[in-house]
């Protein structure tokens, strides 16, 4: 039986533990809040380049664009990882962790490429011996349309040298505080989107210069937006989590302060008791 | 509020941001091929866009904002351009674009014959597009 003086002690550094959770939560509740935010403006831009990817896609054919045309074997496949920097966010990294290690496994190291963003899953691959192809770091919570360019163009790259043959994207959708969603996307080669036939009637569309330009200096911008956009939603996932894995640590700590203190009570009432039946008895010995 | 017919609808939207929003009476960018002028009621139109700045006339005001590439599209009388970098003049950071000019000027002038060249030939053109607007069009 511990002794009130340590119960006491418990009880003390379980609050403290406590004021920082509460802290955390608090901090990327606010985090969140702007995360979204965020998340939420691009939503207008990213709408309007798919609708003009779409009708020019419409209007140009674009077989001579390599970003559209699927390699013919694929022996060498990319993926970009978007994890984040710092723990204590619950179960999104070591989701993206397991998804990691999903497509990795069962095939040989050289038939995967890995572009690594987040410190996180940085740790995890040196835990098992593999080395990243490419890792950034120190922008999960707060990424850049500049991070989204430079990741977007090395994917780029790769895939019209023809080093890899197709690339993924592994983020976490945000859905709300409370549900994320790791989701796994294709980005090249660019799948054009099936919904052209409906939107062709829409309007006769003058080009400037013509279709085919427009739609190659287009395609980059758009690839930029895929990325920038699975980082948004991975920031904003991230921090969700934290929240909720904080606003849960918080309560657990409140649960236990009360059953600590119930403790405490007892064993200080049964000391009590103790020198009282003490005394008590010492007294009837002397009579 | 103008009348309708006479103007068009200007949005100036960034990944981060709507930059503008407004009714305008004349639209000049520069497209790839060269200078577009844009009136009320133009025809359907999709345009890719060069680092200039963008000329639009409101209440007969010449006003200006930095535009770093993008796209254009006019359809039903809205004009949407849509530029991973556009500022107003009073969002450009002078002090930045002064020193992204000098680092580019420095890269060109170092010249490796590598594809930096590019990268830091499109850099200038942003630095000295961001500059001259803020130069000649703060309020």
């Amino acid at each position: 039986m511990p002794s009130a003086r340590e119960i006491n002690r418990r009880i003390k550094s379980v609050t403290n533990t406590q004021q920082i959770t509460k802290a955390m939560k608090m901090v990327s509740s606010v985090r969140l809040r702007r995360a979204q935010d965020r998340a939420l403006a691009t939503a207008p831009y990213t709408e309007k380049i798919e609708g003009m990817l779409q009708r020019l896609s419409a209007a140009a054919t674009g077989d001579g664009i390599a970003l559209f045309k699927p390699h013919d074997t694929v022996k060498k496949v990319c993926y970009i990882i978007i994890g984040s920097d710092k723990g204590l966010a619950g179960a999104f990294n070591s989701n993206v962790n397991k998804a990691m290690v999903a497509v990795l496994k069962d095939k040989p190291r050289d038939a995967s490429c890995l572009l690594v963003t987040g410190r996180k899953p940085a740790e995890y691959l040196k835990h098992l011996h593999i080395v990243p192809d490419k890792k950034w770091t120190g922008f999960s919570d707060k990424p850049q349309l500049v991070h989204a360019q430079r990741i977007a163009h090395l994917a780029v790259e790769k895939f019209l040298s023809g080093e890899v043959d197709e690339v993924y994207i592994i983020y976490t959708q945000f859905k709300s505080a409370l549900s994320q969603e790791l989701q796994t996307v294709k980005m090249l080669p660019i799948v054009p989107n099936a919904e052209d036939k409906t939107t062709e009637p829409r309007g006769e569309y003058l080009f400037a210069p013509d279709p085919q330009q427009v739609l190659e200096s287009i395609l980059p911008q758009y690839l930029d937006m895929v990325v920038y956009n699975s980082l948004l939603q991975s920031a904003a996932s991230e921090l969700g989590s934290r929240m909720t894995a904080m606003t849960s640590a918080t309560d657990n700590a409140s649960a236990l302060i009360d059953k600590l203190t119930v403790h405490y009570n007892k064993v200080r009432q049964a000391g009590i008791t103790n020198e009282l039946t003490e005394i008590v008895s010492g007294a009837n010995a002397l009579q | 509020m103008a009348e309708k017919g006479k103007t068009i609808h200007l949005e100036v939207i960034t990944p981060d941001a709507a930059v503008l929003q407004e009714d305008v009476e004349f639209v000049l960018v520069r497209a790839l091929d060269g200078d577009l002028g844009i009136m009320p009621n133009h025809a359907p139109l999709i345009a890719s866009l060069r680092i200039a700045p963008l000329f639009y006339d409101k209440n007969g005001q010449r006003k200006c904002l930095s535009v770093a590439a993008g796209f254009l599209e006019i359809n039903d009388n809205v004009m949407t351009v849509i530029s991973p970098a556009a500022e107003l003049p009073r969002a450009i950071d002078v002090k930045r674009a002064q020193s992204a000019k000098e680092r580019a000027e420095k890269r060109l002038n170092d010249n490796h014959g590598d594809i930096d060249v590019e990268r830091a030939k499109l850099a200038m053109q942003r630095a000295l597009c961001r500059l001259h607007v803020a130069n000649e069009y703060t309020e």
